[in-house]
């Protein structure tokens, strides 16, 4: 098998891992409607930052879509759109940074884990992290004491994911609570995890079914397979991170 | 063939000097010369309580209230945003540590050069190591998320079961500037304890038991002497290497990040190098303030002081530049989509500006001002070069820190930065490192006497002829 170092599919990986998950975006199906970002906010609790302090990009969603053009301005051409997420590097320059171990990698999983409650905050990991996946609770903003606003709003707040307060780093998890759920549940049914069991809320919104997600250890799974083609790529892998994201483009 | 006999060039008027101009030949007795500096520690007119009273209510207001409400509703009252995590706060920072650097290395260097002209600044040179120090421990305290944790960075056994990573760059920092500042304090406090002592000698009641305590028993015997010389000379050559490896790690912060811009192996001395150009600029403003403020000290703090500075000052400013040089054609040579992109942004941008008062600042002012011997002698002149260098030395960090971290590799989320909270909390610890030195000025001797005394006693003008020589003989 060859050793592409790029790519964690083609990386001959160790075989003692419960679960590598991946994640394939077809970029030439998404229509750039924002449902995932939505379901994303929803299922982990991210906030919602306020007009002003979003307009200074403060936007907390984990999830975004990038949205480009080509050519200079009467005729310009909108590229395809690019939502971007953390992409659970295998080589994640935000882990070694931290200085109290809040960024940590899952060796089993191949996940980068953020845990919230070791975070100070100097945001070393946001800076190191290429693709700006992170983002910082600037604010109490879950705090109805200092947002009236949200008073209503709290009893929409998903019970499974923690909620942050201010000076804490977050980014996506690959919906790490839905993945726990299903092993738990393959568990006690005593049988293996199926193909396209775990769907991240992000993968479950997506109206174009734009978003695939799945183990990336097996070869027979629809990410594997996905993410071998020859449309296939990822976000800077230049810099040998290692994406577990997969981009699908070009087809069209 | 006849021998030419050619006369000496015959020095002008103004360019005789007069041996007198220099405080090592101009001694004085040396209870003259303690009551002159107890009495510029006890004098305090109208006007210092003014400025004291000021600077404390800038320091409560701008740093104390402004960190508390910082702190109460987080870090969302600061200018900083995505992609820019780090403002101003990190730039205080890496500026606080460099004039940090400026007081116990200067003050170093000197002493194991066995420069003489040193002897009546270093101790207000080291004594901005301590105050800077604390500044820079401020900043960092004021940028992280949640402060009040900020323990966990502490390596101790805990019931968390949790020890710091030391893989990440943030922790050899931490451990390195304690390090400084123990380093730094001891090698304050060394040459401190012959005039606490002779502060102890002239006082009494309780500010006797006071400076007994600080003077730790120091009666001056001949094996005190020794110990305490044989001390100094081990902290002072032992401190330069520390100060400089404090730098760098300052330095690996950013260098070890996969940014353009930052991920560049020259950074360790290039920030080596800004840190002693901004250091050693803030020197002849504290000696002027002091200087003008202070009473007697137009005795101990003379022109050729000054020079002695400029001329630091002048060399390191050139060093800086070839340090610039170095880090800017790399990446202009390297050509990455990136650097381009990010030296286009620093050159033409929206604050292009900065970079030019950079360049100015840095480079023309001393380049064009501290070549003349006169105007190095010129306190005020020196003191206006000082600022104008400091504000160099800032901007460049400005440039480094939050300009640099507006451009990265995913285009859509470049965002601007614009300080707020931070503009106040700035102004409150440039008036808590003034405020500190007012209150030292009460406390402890300003000017080392015991090492220009002893000094003016390794200094004698001989007489050959009609002329007088002035000679120096070995003192250790």
């Amino acid at each position: 098998m060859a050793n592409d170092l790029n790519s964690p599919v083609k990386m001959n990986m160790s075989q003692d891992a419960q679960g590598k998950w991946g994640m394939v975006i077809d970029q030439d199906l998404c229509t750039g409607c924002q449902a995932c970002v939505a379901a994303c906010s929803m299922e982990n609790n991210v906030p919602f930052v306020g007009e002003v302090d979003a307009g200074y990009g403060r936007n907390m969603q984990w999830i975004r879509i990038e949205r480009f053009w080509s050519g200079s301005f009467p005729d310009i051409k909108m590229t395809s759109y690019q939502p971007v997420m953390c992409q659970q590097c295998h080589k994640a320059p935000c882990e070694p940074v931290c200085p109290v171990y809040a960024s940590v990698h899952s060796e089993s999983e191949d996940l980068n884990l953020q845990v919230y409650n070791r975070c100070i905050g100097t945001r070393y990991c946001a800076n190191n992290c290429p693709y700006q996946a992170r983002t910082f609770n600037w604010r109490d903003y879950q705090d109805a004491r200092q947002r009236p606003e949200l008073v209503t709003l709290q009893n929409h707040l998903n019970p499974d994911v923690t909620v942050r307060r201010r000076g804490v780093m977050e980014k996506c998890t690959f919906c790490i609570q839905r993945i726990r759920h299903t092993e738990d549940t393959a568990e006690s049914e005593n049988r293996e995890i199926r193909d396209g069991e775990v769907v991240p809320a992000c993968a479950q919104a997506c109206p174009a079914s734009a978003i695939t997600f799945g183990r990336i250890d097996d070869p027979t799974t629809q990410v594997s397979q996905a993410a071998v083609t020859s449309r296939a790529g990822h976000l800077l892998e230049d810099l040998g991170t290692i994406p577990h994201v997969t981009y699908l483009a070009g087809g069209a | 063939m006849s021998a030419i006999a050619k006369a000496l060039p015959r020095l002008r008027p103004e360019e005789m000097e007069d041996p007198k101009e220099h405080l090592m030949h101009d001694p004085m007795p040396r209870g003259d010369m303690n009551t002159m500096v107890l009495d510029s520690m006890h004098t305090a007119t109208w006007k210092y309580w003014t400025v004291v009273t000021i600077l404390a209510f800038i320091v409560v207001t701008c740093l104390g209230y402004a960190w508390y409400y910082l702190i109460m509703q987080g870090l969302g009252v600061s200018g900083d945003d995505r992609p820019v995590y780090w403002g101003v706060f990190l730039v205080n920072f890496v500026y606080w540590i460099g004039i940090s650097h400026s007081g116990t290395l200067t003050s170093a260097i000197l002493r194991v050069l066995k420069i003489e002209s040193r002897r009546p600044f270093t101790r207000v040179a080291e004594l901005m190591t301590a105050f800077a120090i604390v500044n820079a421990g401020l900043s960092v305290f004021m940028h992280m998320g949640r402060v009040w944790l900020a323990y966990w960075m502490i390596p101790y056994p805990n019931e968390r079961t949790i020890w710091p990573d030391f893989h990440s760059p943030l922790m050899w920092d931490f451990m390195a500037i304690t390090t400084y500042l123990i380093c730094s304090s001891l090698y304050l406090f060394l040459p401190l304890i012959p005039d606490l002592a002779m502060v102890r000698d002239r006082s009494k009641g309780w500010v006797k038991t006071f400076y007994k305590i600080l003077a730790i028993g120091f009666r001056g015997t001949e094996g005190e002497w020794k110990n305490l010389h044989l001390a100094m000379n081990i902290f002072a050559f032992a401190i330069i290497p520390v100060a400089f490896s404090v730098h760098t790690i300052v330095a690996w912060d950013f260098a070890m990040a996969i940014r353009p811009g930052w991920s560049s192996s020259v950074f360790g001395p290039y920030f080596v190098s800004g840190a002693l150009l901004s250091g050693v600029a803030a020197v002849p403003i504290v000696l002027f303030l002091v200087r003008s403020t202070m009473k007697n000290m137009k005795y101990f703090l003379r022109p050729e002081h000054f020079d002695t500075v400029g001329k630091m000052l002048l060399i390191i400013s050139m060093i800086w530049a070839y340090f610039y040089f170095n880090d800017y054609i790399v990446s202009w040579y390297g050509g990455d989509k990136w650097e381009k992109i990010l030296n286009l942004f620093v050159q033409t941008g929206p604050q292009w500006w900065l970079w030019y008062l950079m360049l100015f600042c840095n480079i023309v002012v001393p380049w064009s001002i501290l070549w003349r011997k006169k105007w190095r002698q010129t306190p005020w002149l020196m003191a206006l070069v000082g600022i104008l260098i400091n504000v160099g030395m800032y901007t460049e960090r400005y440039i480094i820190v939050p300009e640099m971290l507006t451009i990265n590799r995913m285009p859509f989320t470049w965002h601007s930065y614009i300080p707020r909270v931070e503009i106040i909390l700035t102004i409150g610890t440039f008036a808590l490192f003034l405020l500190l030195y007012f209150a030292a000025s009460r406390i402890l001797p300003l000017i080392p006497a015991w090492e220009v005394q002893e000094g003016q006693e390794g200094h004698i003008l001989r007489k050959i002829g009609k002329a007088r020589i002035p000679t120096i003989s070995e003192i250790d």
